[in-house]
This record gives structure tokens, sequence and C-alpha cells, in this order.
């Protein structure tokens, strides 16, 4: 049985017929990522020993196991606190952090026999579109190597799409699941703000940040997000879902399910064969019996800018507790505590983190204020009225998740501005608090794997999951794998 | 020309709930350094806050006992600014919608009485302690204070003299003690105090430019503090200079304000809505519960002691002067025990033995059932009053039983008419020159022989009784 | 608007950010580009709309006033650059 092409849940069977042993299937996950992890640069952190003595306990308590994750190797993006493990936020300021405690999420799934494999590289605490703002430098895309996974979760989508881990946690504050899943062609989905805790996740913008699964196909998502979601005591902003089940409910009848394409989403700035692809994605929902109808979405156009408002606003004051004081790295050879303060963060910031932290302070800053700050909270009351008038005309939203494939590394470094407007499709999920996901539907001419994007209103998860199982019943996109190596 | 002082407070009170504000952690004073502390309240990455209701509970209660404006809908913001203290680097705080506005408190000051404005009320959390080392010239940070609730109490400038201000402390202090929703410790720093002052010439209706003053530990230093720098700014402009909007420090051993670092004036703090804080919504019925459940303030309760009981003024203002005095008054009286006497038993001996002893009302063991036990024992004539006083000496420290003491010790007062008149009768015997001093009109005499008779009894004989024995047998014969 | 390196040098000083004078010229451009777009915002008319800083209307979300243990001191000392077993050391920060 070659374990790498399984889904998480046909491992997580596998396990309980005893077809294979968890220490094995641990085993097997270690020695891909010792192949082929250094040159895709997706691992910060491999806890072999610990994963290897975990799996072992694991094994010994398979009969209680309920889950049909019990024992399935995965991992998790740098920013979940691990206790006891490095958790860096892929920047240099964190240094050799290691949490006192567990992120809520690791609690649960860790109570449901997750096995980790460990912690996954990222764009420097979760702000980039390309993985290479890391500090430990850039995640390389396993379907070309010259070409980046997507971000800021590129570790993760990489790891997932490589086969060095079943599955993989990551982070989405606007779009950092979803992008690097269509770039990698995995299967990733952020959920409605508040139903996965926050706790323990490293802040970003904490109103936009969102925890959510990246794995092989729709199921294995919605298998992880039943143990993810619920409120949570120590996040006041945490939802229930109460969704009862999403992987039993995933029947992949889609009849009289009505879905909207958004025009302006498939206008200028769109790559033509991204078009096609997605544009093909809703026939094949059609072929299914859903509805597809065309419809408007004009305030799309202010997403992005308010977006890097707010973002960058509450990335200012969620970054400033990095002063080299309690935790983390501290610079050297400092005069007093305002040059240690300066110093510190100023070697310790890569130039985006540096970039947001100044566009953030400058937002809320007196003067201008009410100008960008208050003006992009009153675009996103906005935004989310648009949905919601959407989502009184149709179930689920059909969008590309980026406008191109894969950039090649560098492409964009040197021109933010570009970075940020290619995150057209993605913001406005994240500022309506909405779920989204994104699904392999295709590849380019250079054979690189192309997303979809489903929207749905608050708690939509389930038609969303729902939708895109349904089209992996009828497509096989999604268990196509990487073979390596760099393409034209 | 004569000038007038404008002074404005900003009062922190800690509230005594008994965790913080935003974590489990216990607020209690005086840890062990950094023991007391938890991810949420010193700022890990991952963290988040969730607000104690208790802390809720309690800013509504201040805000309706100062006559404020209960917000219905109030959020948090976030305060942003870089010091080791804080560990976040950013103060959850309300700015936007404060949790109350617009309260009113009348002040009964020395200099006579003013109505003195609430801005506004909000919540906010504290920050942590830091020691500095002279040694090794470096700073330690303790954050066991980090995220103990705090409500901040913005008043209308509307003070014009340090005994108003001080007038206004005390009123403050002793509300929130009675509401129980601080302790108001000046000393633990659970009571903190800027002012905001500035001169203007008297019937001038512009405010002058006005400086902040910090680091207030003692209502003695802010009475200080405000004559010095009223004092400072005049001088500066009858010497045709400038005062300048600043932050100074109060430094108690010079007794004078000194500006602090201009840096530290200069703040441009970044407020913006807390994104891991929903927003509060208080229902009418939830304000209406808290409004109702208030308890009597010590300024109803000195009222009501003066018409129901005709307390001399004075005596109210002692006894309300502290909540659980005052309940101990209260309970005295519940037990049947007189006012008047009740309240001159806590004027004279308990005041003086918890004075004596460096206490405060809330330490003392005695309880209101024993010392109206040993009331009514006097009032019954069963124990004379200065034999009481040596009773109330006796049980005052472990709350002992009067009855007890009283058999044990065998203090009860002789009221045996036979025991009495046979000492009358002794002492008479003993005292001819006496007994002819007194028929030949000196007055003086009685008195000696009433004392020789409570000596033949041990002086636990009733008084009263031996007056009366005695004038009888003095008279009759 | 126009990001001078002097707003530069105000925000960075804000947030405790020093960049090098040959970064600086290229970060204010940077920033005026994107904030060139973030002006965009003002083409949208939002008189009378609330600003939203909460997407779902969740209010009330209160804990009970009960103590739970907090972490042990060397847990959450573990990861201070300088400590001195008891408390977090920084340089000079009191008067």
């Amino acid at each position: 049985m070659e374990l790498s092409k399984l889904t998480a849940l046909e491992l997580g069977a596998a396990i309980h017929r005893g077809d294979v042993s968890i220490p094995q299937a641990a085993q097997a996950a270690l020695d891909a990522i010792g192949a082929q992890g250094g040159a895709l640069n997706c691992y910060l952190t491999v806890t072999g020993e610990q994963t290897l003595a975990r799996a072992e306990q694991l094994q010994k308590g398979l009969k209680h196991a309920r889950s049909p994750l019990y024992g399935v190797p995965m991992a998790w993006k740098d920013n979940i606190c691990t206790k006891g493990v490095r958790t860096t936020c892929a920047s240099r300021i964190l240094g050799d952090f290691a949490p006192p405690y567990d992120a809520t999420a690791v609690e649960r799934l860790e109570a449901a026999g997750a096995l980790s494999l460990g912690k996954l590289n990222m764009d420097e605490f979760a702000m980039g579109s390309t993985s290479e703002t890391s500090c430990f430098g850039p995640v390389r895309n396993p379907w070309d190597l010259t070409r980046s996974p997507g971000g800021s979760s590129g570790g993760a989508a990489a790891a997932v799409a490589a086969g060095l881990g079943w599955y993989a946690v990551g982070s989405d504050t606007g779009g950092s699941i979803r992008q690097p899943a269509a770039y990698c062609g995995v299967t990733g989905i952020k959920p409605t703000y508040g139903t996965v805790s926050r706790y323990g996740l490293i802040a970003y913008a904490s109103s936009l940040d969102q925890m959510g699964p990246l794995g092989r196909d729709a199921a294995d998502c919605a298998a992880v997000l039943d143990l993810l979601q619920g409120r949570d005591r120590r996040d006041a902003t945490s939802l229930d879902g109460d969704y009862g089940g999403l992987l039993s409910s995933l029947t992949g009848d889609v009849r009289g399910l009505s879905v909207g394409v958004p025009m302006e989403c498939f206008g200028e700035g769109l790559d033509g064969e991204v078009r096609r692809a997605v544009l093909a994605a809703a026939e094949v929902l059609k072929g299914r019996g859903a509805r597809v109808a065309e419809l408007s979405f004009p305030v799309l156009k202010y997403a992005v800018p308010a977006y890097y408002i707010i973002a960058s606003a509450e990335a200012s004051s969620n970054l400033s507790r990095y002063d080299g004081v309690k935790y983390g790295w501290r610079a050297q050879d400092y005069d007093d505590l305002t040059d240690l303060y300066t110093k510190t963060r100023t070697q310790g910031f890569g130039l985006e983190a540096k970039r947001r932290i100044l566009l953030g302070t400058f937002v809320l800053s007196s003067g201008y204020y009410d100008a960008y700050y208050k003006k992009a909270l009153q675009v996103k009351a906005a935004i989310k009225a648009a949905f919601d008038r959407a989502f009184h005309q149709c179930d689920l939203l059909l969008t590309p998740v980026a406008p191109t494939t894969a950039p090649k590394l560098g492409e964009n470094l040197g021109d933010p501005l570009n970075m940020y407007l290619s995150d057209i499709y993605t913001v406005s999920v994240n500022l309506a608090g909405l779920p989204g996901l994104s699904m392999p539907c295709g590849f380019d001419s250079k054979g690189m794997p192309i997303g979809a994007q489903l929207i749905g209103p608050h708690f939509g998860e389930g038609k969303l999951l729902n939708a895109a199982h349904a089209f992996q019943m009828d497509t096989d996109y999604h268990r196509q794998t990487p073979e390596g190596g760099e393409r034209a | 020309m004569t000038w007038e002082t404008v002074i404005g407070l900003e009062t922190h009170v800690e509230l005594a709930t008994k965790t913080k504000i935003f974590c489990s952690c216990t607020t209690q004073f005086g840890g062990a350094p950094n023991t007391h502390c938890c991810p949420v309240c010193t700022g890990m990455p991952g963290a988040l806050p969730v607000l104690n209701e208790k802390v809720l509970e309690f800013a509504v209660k201040a805000a309706l006992a100062l006559n404020c404006t209960v917000t219905r809908y109030s959020k948090f913001d976030r305060k942003n600014y870089f010091y080791p203290d804080l560990p976040k680097a950013y103060q959850i705080s309300q700015l936007y919608l404060p949790i109350a506005r617009d309260g009113r408190v009348e002040v009964d000051a020395p200099s006579g009485p003013c109505t003195v404005g609430i801005h506004e009320l909000h919540m906010e959390e504290d920050a942590g302690k830091l020691v500095h080392d002279p040694w090794l010239d470096q700073t330690r940070a303790d954050y066991n204070r980090c995220g103990v609730p705090l409500i901040e109490i913005v008043t209308q400038p509307d003070f014009r003299s340090a005994d108003q201000v001080i007038a206004y402390l005390e009123l403050l202090k002793e509300t929130l003690q009675y509401l129980g929703v601080s302790d108001c410790k000046m000393q633990e720093g659970s009571l903190r105090c800027d002012v905001n002052l500035s001169v203007r010439p008297l019937g001038s209706e512009a405010l002058g430019t006005r400086t902040e003053m910090k680091n207030l530990s003692s209502f003695k230093a802010i009475a200080r503090a405000i004559d010095y720098e009223a004092r400072r700014q005049i001088e500066l402009i009858q010497e045709g200079k400038r005062v300048v909007q600043e932050t100074r420090r109060w430094d108690e051993n010079k007794d004078a304000t000194y500006a602090m670092r201009s840096k530290e004036n200069a703040q441009d703090y970044r407020y913006f809505p807390e994104p891991d804080l929903p927003p509060v919504q208080l229902s009418e019925d939830y304000v209406a519960s808290l409004r109702a459940a208030q308890p009597e303030l010590a300024a109803e309760k000195r009222a009501r002691y003066q018409a129901d009981y005709g307390l001399p003024s004075y005596h109210c203002q002692m006894i309300t002067s502290d909540r659980i005095l005052a309940r101990f008054f209260e309970d005295l009286v519940a037990l049947g025990t007189p006012p008047k006497q009740g309240a001159n038993w806590i004027m004279g001996e308990v005041l003086g033995a918890l004075s004596a002893k460096g206490m405060n009302p809330g330490d003392m063991k005695l309880s209101a059932a024993t010392l109206a036990r040993l009331i009514a024992l006097v009032e019954e004539g069963r124990l004379n009053r200065n034999t009481a006083v040596k009773v109330f000496e006796a049980v005052f420290d472990d709350d002992g039983d009067v009855e007890t003491y009283v058999r044990d010790h065998g203090l009860e007062q002789v009221r045996d008419t036979g025991l009495v008149e046979a000492a009358v009768a002794r002492a008479l015997e003993a005292n001819p020159q006496s007994v002819t001093d007194f028929r030949s009109g000196k007055e003086k005499a009685f008195g000696f022989l009433v004392g020789q008779v409570m000596r033949e009894l041990k002086g636990k004989a009733d008084p009263k009784l031996v007056n009366e024995l005695l004038h009888r047998v003095l008279q009759g014969s | 608007m126009k990001i001078t390196t002097e707003l530069v040098d105000y925000i960075s000083q804000l947030s405790r950010l020093s960049l090098p004078e040959e970064e600086k010229e290229a970060m204010a451009a940077q920033l005026e580009r994107i904030v060139a777009y973030m002006d965009l915002l003002s083409q949208l008319d939002t008189t009378g709309i609330e600003p939203m800083s909460h997407v779902f209307p969740v209010k009330n979300v209160l804990r009970p006033d009960v103590a739970e243990p907090s972490l042990d001191r060397a847990a959450l000392l573990a990861n201070a650059p300088a400590r001195d077993g008891e408390m977090f050391l920084t340089p000079k920060s009191v008067e």
C-alpha cells in the first residue's frame, strides 16, 4: 500500500482496521520529510522522536479511538502555539520561543488522537502571499520548485501536496489557507469567523484571523473541521458552528443548490486559463443538478484597500509586544530601554512585517484615523451587507482563488502593492467573516494547479464542503500529485 | 490680582474582585513576584482576554452611586504605547464608549459645599510593577498587578481648592468601600490619583494652561502638591512666563513637582476598538437590579442616625466613616442596645482600643453581640460602668464571653440590700468624724463615705443603691 | 497624500522601528503608492454606515470571577532573554 497516496480518512480507516500501524505511518511521513523536506523548505521543526513516541502511545490506545483521524500524522503552521515546541511565526523576533501552553485547536485535535509531525514554514507573522517573507527562507512549490507555493500557509499547502503529512492546520487572515491550497492543488477551508477558537493562534489581525484545515479533499477537511470547531471559553469571539457533523452530512447531492457567479470576479486582471477552469467547475456542479446564475458584486473593488488598512492597523498593535523583554529574541549592544526596543524590533522583523507595522501605525495615528481606519470599518460593513444581499439570491458564490497560478519565486518581492492586489478574491471573505473554500479545479498549460473558491453565508460550511465533495466525486484534480522537480 | 485654581481629577481605583479583569489569576496583593500571572495577563503570543462579569457589575455599581448615566452599549479599546510594565504594549481600556458618563456628587468641604461633575467612568486593566535595582542599574519587572481591574473616574474641572479635592476623595473612598467594589487602600495603590490643575484670574471664564501631576500617593501629598503647583503657576505668570502643558511628577521628599521627560508628554496612543472583546450591552433589568441592590451609603446613614437616634453629628460622622463600623453599630441597635449607649461605647472604648492597637474595624474580632451583652449588664445595673470597661478590655481581643468573665472574676454588682446596709453600717462606725462633718453641712464628706462603702464591697456595689441607703441612714437617724 | 520621510520618521518612532537612511526613501515611496491606492475608499459613499469592528452581533461574553491556578513562574520566565529567577530584566526604565 502506498501510504502517501491515501487521503487522511483513508489512512485513518487503514489504521483502524490494523492494515497499517500508527508508528509505520509516522515513520513513512518522517522518511518522506527527510527525503523532500529540505528541497521544499516546508517544515521549520520536525518533532521526530517525540512524534514516534506519541505514535507508539496512540497505537496502544487504538481500540478506544473514536475519531476517523485517530493516529493520522499531520502538522501545524508555525503560528499556532504548541506547548514546549518551538513556535516562531517564521520570524527572527520570536527566537526559540517555546510556548508554555497549547492552542485550543491543538488540545482539541490531540484529544482526538492527532499525531503532529512538526511545525510548518509560512510568511513571517502570516504577512505575505508567497511564503517568501519567512526568515527561514522561502517555501518551494512541489509542482515546480522555482515557484512559490503561495502564502501565508505555504508550508502547509506544500507539505500536504507533497505527501509530507496527511493534512495540516493553517490560518487565513486574507486568503492564507485558500490561496496556497489553490497554488499547490489541495483543498483548504477558512471557516466562519469565530467557529474555530483563536486561543493560541499568534495574532496577525485579530478580527480577520481564522484557523482551518488544508487536506487532500473536501472530506478530509470536513473531518478536521468537525474536531476543530466550537465555542471556547478562552476566546470571547468564538462561536458554536452547530453543524451536527460536517463529515457525516457529505452526500454529494447538490440538486437545487444555487451557485452565484459574481461577474466582477471574472473580468480584467484574471488569467484566461484560470477563468476557463473556474467556469468549467460551475458546469460540473450544474451537471450534478445545481443552478448557476451570474450576479453583480460592485463593492468588491474596495475589499483590498479596506482589508490592508484593517489588517495592518491590528497588526501594528498585535506585534508591539515583541520587544525583547518577555520572550523571543533580543538585540545586542543597546544603550537604553528605547534603544533596546528599537534595535530588537528593527533587526528582529523582516521588511514586509515592518512595512505593515508602519502602515498600520499610520492609519491609526492622530489625524488619519477617521480617513482610513474608521472609513475601512464602514466599508467592511458595506461589504458584509453586499454579501448578505447576495446570499438572498443564491446559496453559494463561485470565484477564482487568485488571478493567476503560482508565480515564480522573487517575482512579487519588489512590488508589495502588486502582491496585495493578488488577494482580490479572498480578502472580502475575511472582512465579512464568511466561510471560504478552495478546491483544485484544473491545471494551466505549465502544469500548475488552479483553484476555485466557494464562498458561503455564515455557518455555511456544510454547503461549501458538500458542493466541493460533489465536485470531487466527478473530477480527479485533487487526486493528482506532483512529481517534484522544476518546470519550464 | 486674585487668582483662582481650577482642578480636575482622574482617579484610578482597583476593584475588589477575586480575579483579574481578563483572566483567572488572583488579584491578591503581595504575592511573590510573577506568581499571579498567566499567558493572558503577561501578553504571551496567542493569548486572548475574556471579561470578568464581576468587573462589569462593580463598575456599574460605582457608576450608579456617582449618579452617572450607565451606557447601555459599551466597548473596549486598545491604548497603544511601549513600556516594560505593559507586556502587550497596549492597555485594554475604554475611549469611545465608556461604561458610564455624566455623573455628579455633592461634596461637603470645610470651605463650603460644592458640586463635582463626573465626566466619565471607564473600565481598564492595571499595569505591572517595575523595581529599579540601583546596584546593577537595571529594572526588574513584576507582572502580578498586570490585569488587575481598574475603574478610572474622570471629574469635570470643578474643584477650586485642595480641601474640596480631599473632601471629594474622602467621599469617593467611603462610597466605593460601602459598595464593596474597592478597598481603596492608597498605601497598596488601590486608589491612585492624577491631578489636572490650572490657574486663572478670579472672574475669568477662560481656562489657563493645565499641568497634570502624577505619583500622588496620599491625601496629604495631593493637598501639598496642589498648593505647590498653584503657587508655581501663579509665580510663572506673574514673572511674565508661560505655563507649559506637561506631566509633572510630585517628589514627596523635596516637596516640589518637576517635569517628566518631554518624550513621555508627546503621546499618540492610536486607540482603536479591541477586536478580541465583543461589546457589552446592558439591559434595563440588569441596571435596575443593581440599582435596587445598592446599599445605604454613608451620607444617608448619617442623616438617619441623626434623625432617628438623635446622635450628635460628630458621632454620626465617625461611625459611618467605615462601612464595617457602621454595620457594627447597626447590629448593636438591632440587638436592643439603646442607640446613644451604643454610639458612646463605639466612640469611646471601641475606637480607643482600635487606635491603641493600630487596627482597622475590619480587623476587629469583638462581635456586636458581645458588646451588646456587656452594655445590657450595665443597663440592668448588674455591672457598673468602670467594671464594664475592664470587662471590655478583657474580651476585646478574642471576643470572649462576657457572662463567663464576670462570673469567673466575681465582678457582678452587689445589689443585695442587706449586704449593702451592713457595709454602710460598718463605714459609718469606722468614720464618725465624717458623719459629724456631713451633718454639719459638709457635702464633701458624703462622697468620702460612699467611697468607703464601695471599698467595703470591693468596688462591686451598685452606686445608686449605696447612695440611696447612705442617705436614708444619715438623714434618718 | 504625500508620505514624507519626516512622516516615516514619526510613525517609525511610534512603532519603535528605525529604518536606515537608504531604506527610508524607498519605504516612503512604497507607502505613498499603497496609501494612494487606499484612497480608493473615498469613492464609496459610506454616509450613515456604522463602522463595523465586530462582524457578528455577539455581546456580553463574560467569565465568572473564579480564580484558577496561575502559570508556574519558571515556565513564565523561561522564554525571557534576561531574567533573574523572579523577574524580567530590562535596562533602566524608572525615573
